[in-house]
């Protein structure tokens, strides 16, 4: 296997406060969806940062194969531009990296179609429901192909039914063309139902507790989550994570 | 209804009881005319002082524009360099906290005794940077944090950084600075009348000056009143204005 993203011994300090992640040993698979769990303030989004290349590691190194315009990062808002339309938004990554405009408005409309918001391509953000917003976010995203693609709490603010709707929706586009995805969750089951892996993170300073393999075909078939190796897994995932907990209180 | 009617109700009570003390104390008309006296000047001089008003109204305009042009020139400028921002800032602070009327003397030598008007507006224009330029400056550091990470992960440039993203989240910032800036380029004009004095350019603010030499207080007093309206239609407007570019840029 190919690595996309690899944290060597790598620890992040903000202050004289110590650590607030590290030292932690981390590849991501190329294709492969990674779930990254841990109680607040264990450095989880600080990781994902450090994927993303949007910040530097205060100690270790940090090596990542995608070029620029390979990465995507959903956040755990929308984040879109209140002042531009979904088509818009949609087509701003391609246009800061220097597409001319007609060509992104083309990719971002079909972006916008394969997240299921075709004919809302002139809506405003404003008008969007909070799941049809985080769509357009994932279309932002996607829009690019990135070869990584980061989700932190990207269902965090959703109602249960939206979030389980979007994370088949994630995992059927991951299915289309198997970015490698690294996503932070709190929700346990969540982290189970969409990863390979789920990598349980300590209280801070963000260790890695453990990880914790999930059997089954992605993306899920109906029932999964009532089927046997999800129970297994959420169980283990649920155990490490009371053990990470314990170990620093 | 009752509240939307109040203040009217006071303004005729204030005006009745000023109309009677006039009267029942004989107050000589060129110390205080009755309300009545004033209505009649305002009548009988209502050309001219639309005339006048027009002459404030449009000074405040023109710089107003040109606050706006360069207030919004200077703070993306200064918005692209951090450093650029620290070193005007003060600068910007100084220059706002010092009176209008007493920079006026100054800015009129330079004009020219020839062109008051060009005093006037650039007056006006001094003191309707400061709300627009203030109102940049905060909204171009007002962009939200993920969207500049967005920025810094397809490695977009300064410029687009500033265009794209800054500027845009500044909008409802600009929107405050340009409503306080117009507010406040009206009283720079009438400001910057008084100072060019008699020989100046031939606005309210003229008006209230050669009627009170004239001692026609009642005319004077009628030249404020058009000045009030004209401030209170002004506002109106411009909350309105703001009101409907918030709405289009929040998108609903």
């Amino acid at each position: 296997m190919t690595a996309v993203a690899v944290l060597e011994d790598v620890e992040v300090e903000y202050g004289p406060r110590g650590p607030v992640l590290g030292p932690v040993d981390l590849r991501v698979e190329a294709g492969e969806i990674l779930a990254l769990v841990g109680p607040s303030g264990c450095g989880k989004s600080t990781a994902l940062r450090l994927l993303a290349g949007l910040e530097a590691p205060s100690r270790g190194r940090v090596r990542r194969a995608p070029g620029r315009g390979e990465t995507a990062v959903v956040f755990q808002a929308p984040t879109l531009a209140p002042w531009l339309t979904a088509r818009a938004n949609v087509a701003l990554p391609l246009e800061l990296s220097g597409a001319p405009r007609a060509q992104a408005y083309e990719r971002a409309v079909a972006a916008l179609a394969r997240v299921g918001l075709a004919g809302a391509e002139l809506a405003r953000p404003a008008t969007l429901s909070g799941g049809m917003a985080m769509r357009a976010s994932l279309a932002r995203a996607l829009v690019t192909e990135p070869r990584l693609l980061l989700l932190d709490e990207p269902f965090a603010a959703l109602d249960e039914i939206t979030r389980r709707a979007l994370a088949d929706d994630v995992l059927a586009l991951w299915a289309a063309s198997r970015p490698a995805i690294v996503f932070v969750t709190h929700n346990v089951e969540e982290a189970v139902y969409m990863a390979d892996r789920v990598m349980v993170l300590t209280r801070g300073p963000g260790r890695i507790a453990g990880i914790a393999q999930v059997e089954g075909p992605l993306p899920r078939p109906p029932g999964f989550r009532i089927c046997e190796s999800f129970r297994t897994a959420v169980e283990e995932v649920t155990g490490l994570l009371t053990r990470g907990a314990g170990l620093a209180a | 209804m009752i509240r939307a009617l109040a203040p009217f109700v006071l303004i005729a009570v204030l005006l009745g009881a000023w109309e009677a003390a006039v009267r029942a104390l004989g107050v000589p008309a060129y110390f205080l005319p009755a309300p009545s006296a004033v209505a009649l000047a305002l009548v009988e001089h209502l050309p001219v002082l639309m005339a006048a008003a027009w002459i404030t109204l449009s000074t405040a305009i023109i710089a107003l524009v040109i606050a706006s042009l360069a207030a919004m020139a200077v703070a993306v400028v200064v918005g692209l360099s951090p450093l650029l921002e620290a070193a005007v800032r003060p600068l910007a602070s100084v220059l706002q906290v010092t009176p209008v009327v007493a920079i006026a003397p100054l800015v009129l030598i330079w004009a020219g005794i020839d062109h008051p008007e060009r005093a006037i507006i650039a007056l006006a224009v001094l003191v309707a940077f400061f709300p627009i330029f203030s109102g940049a400056i905060t909204g171009l550091h007002a962009a939200d944090r993920d969207l500049e990470r967005l920025f810094d992960l397809y490695g977009a440039g300064r410029w687009s950084r500033v265009m794209r993203l800054r500027l845009p989240s500044a909008v409802p910032f600009l929107l405050e600075g340009h409503k306080v800036g117009a507010g406040l380029a009206i009283i720079g004009a009438v400001v910057a009348e008084f100072s060019a004095g008699s020989g100046g350019v031939r606005g309210l603010a003229w008006q209230i000056l050669d009627a009170g030499n004239k001692l026609q207080t009642a005319r004077m007093i009628a030249a404020l009143v058009v000045l009030g309206l004209m401030g209170v239609a002004l506002h109106a407007l411009l909350d309105r204005a703001e009101h409907a570019g918030l709405t289009w840029w929040r998108g609903r």
